[in-house]
């Protein structure tokens, strides 16, 4: 493939969208991210809007959870990972505030359920409140209920707030993680491949949740499952080699996508 | 060897499930050689301590030579003083380096810690009985209980920083960054998520390293010294049960030998009883 066919960067009919009124929850102004010399994620350019669930789809190592992982200030964790370019959250510049108060608007749920193992089910859904100092017992009672319920998972774990949080199956665990990062508010929710490790059933249910949570928070998921990506999301993005490929509304993605590589990834060519 | 060999090869097969057996065996074997000498200290030690053992040992101070009877209630009372001001020393140095060298060992300086800690943890204990007769019975001008604990704690520190160190980095990393991406600061993500999850590992570290203290004769033989009156005050030498049991066992008189290995045994039971009150004060409630 020649530098060519990879350059045009489609994502007009969303920018379109953008400029009739409808609010950005992110943008990313030539973001480049490098890990030592070597190039992660290639000038990205990407608008995302409020209340919409954006999926970012590409081959393994195409820089999806880079681009992520940026947009939340979690690199840091990466020794010797550069970020350059600009992330608005929005519409502020992050690099104006400290990561801590980023992550708090910015939530994110990884790819293998990570419940605190010391804690109980309770203990996590608050988790993120108590090690911010709020320890109110009715209010957290009430935090912990509401957010069990947004995740769907009270019914199943309201006889048992005390036990541990690895007794939970993976995928009651990953609503439980769910539950976890909406009990801090965000604006914004980065999904890690969140179902990559979890059966049909807990996929489906997950699934379910981020389409009912378009009304409050604004998603961006990596995910390697094309349907998935083709089932849940408002628009696409297609990564390649570090570079954006095409962005565009998930539908005219999946049946008409205007670059050609595109349409070699999403009917299964490569990758 | 290919997967047809084997069909075609029994006699192949024989051969490697003998070989399977035997190698079983030989570590069967050296688990029990581990245990043995253990359970024979133990067994040795409460046959010969108890029948010394009685109400006196441990409300009594020790008896002039020639006099029968007497205990060591001093040493017993300053053993745990000693340890006591040992661990005050020992557990948070050895705690706050491990975390520095685990979770921020990316520089230069946390190479040498580690370093230092593996070189500290094989210093002989006598030399750093000597070294804290050098900083501190000198400038005090005398041996006391403060001189000892602080041997105690110098002691305690590389078996505490090591521990630390690898408990924590059995912490996998995705707990970091749940933690993290809620917002939580760094210094509260290490403290209250990451030295929590490993906890149960470092406590056992910890009451390794006091089991281990709490026996340490020689750093306490020109620091704390011993004493054969009741003290209890920091700044004077200070009596300690393996130095009680030391004088009392190279002694010439039978009586003192019994009390000897009571104190061995008292020791030995005292080490227990910490190991059990740690492990019951700091336990998980969610296991129990």
């Amino acid at each position: 493939m020649t530098e060519e066919e990879v350059l045009p960067i489609e994502t007009e009919d969303i920018d379109k969208d953008t400029e009739k009124g409808s609010k950005t929850a992110i943008q990313t102004i030539d973001l480049s991210v490098y890990f030592d010399e070597r190039i992660a994620i290639d000038n990205i350019n990407l608008k995302v809007k409020k209340n919409t669930i954006t999926a970012i789809i590409g081959p393994s190592g195409c820089g999806k959870s880079t681009f992520i992982r940026s947009l939340n200030l979690m690199h840091e964790m990466t020794p010797k990972a550069r970020v350059f370019g600009e992330i608005l959250i929005q519409n502020e510049n992050i690099s104006n505030f400290n990561s801590v108060d980023i992550r708090k608007r910015v939530g994110m749920v990884f790819q293998k359920p990570n419940p605190f193992p010391t804690m109980s089910i309770y203990d996590n859904v608050i988790s993120g409140l108590r090690l911010n100092g709020i320890s109110k017992k009715s209010v957290l009672d009430e935090i912990v209920e509401k957010n069990l319920r947004y995740a769907s998972l009270w019914e199943e774990v309201k006889d048992r707030l005390k036990l541990p949080a690895l007794s939970l199956s993976g995928g009651q665990q990953q609503r439980l993680c769910i539950a976890r990062t909406i009990a801090v508010n965000p604006e914004i929710i980065l999904m890690d491949e969140p179902t990559s490790a979890l059966d049909p059933i807990s996929t489906a249910k997950i699934e379910e949740l981020m389409y009912n949570f378009k009304n409050h928070y604004t998603i961006v998921v990596v995910t390697h499952n094309m349907q998935q990506a083709a089932r849940v999301s408002d628009q696409t993005a297609f990564f390649y080699l570090g570079k954006l490929i095409e962005f565009s509304k998930t539908r005219r993605m999946f049946t008409n996508p205007k670059v050609k590589l595109t349409e070699e990834y999403v009917t299964g060519k490569f990758g | 060897m290919t997967e047809s060999s084997i069909l075609k090869n029994p006699s192949n097969l024989k051969r490697r499930k003998i070989t399977n057996s035997v190698m079983i065996g030989l570590c069967a074997l050296a688990g029990v050689l581990t245990i043995l000498p253990l359970l024979y200290i133990f067994l040795y030690t409460t046959r010969s301590g108890i029948s010394s053992l009685n109400l006196d040992f441990f409300t009594q101070l020790p008896k002039p030579v020639g006099e029968e009877g007497g205990g060591m209630a001093n040493a017993i009372v300053g053993s745990l003083i000693l340890i006591g001001i040992g661990a005050l020393i020992g557990i948070p140095v050895g705690i706050l380096s491990g975390i520095y060298i685990s979770e921020y060992s990316k520089n230069f300086i946390a190479t040498i810690v580690r370093f230092t800690t593996d070189i500290l943890s094989g210093v002989p204990s006598i030399v750093i009985g000597i070294f804290a007769y050098g900083v501190v019975v000198i400038p005090m001008q005398r041996f006391s209980a403060l001189a000892g604990g602080f041997a105690l704690g110098i002691l305690m520190i590389p078996t505490i920083t090591k521990v630390t160190e690898e408990m924590l980095k059995l912490v996998p990393q995705s707990l970091r960054e749940a933690s993290l991406a809620l917002g939580v600061s760094r210094w509260k993500t290490t403290l209250r998520i990451v030295l929590t999850t490993a906890s149960s590992g470092i406590i056992t570290g910890i009451l390794l390293a006091i089991a281990r203290a709490a026996g340490e004769t020689a750093p306490l033989l020109f620091t704390a010294f011993g004493n054969s009156f009741w003290q209890t005050s920091i700044d004077e030498p200070m009596a300690a049960l393996p130095l009680q049991i030391f004088a009392y066992a190279i002694s010439p008189y039978e009586d003192w030998h019994r009390q000897a290995w009571a104190g061995a045994f008292v020791l030995i039971f005292l080490v227990f009883i910490v190991n059990l009150l740690v492990r019951y004060v700091t336990r998980n409630k969610l296991n129990s």
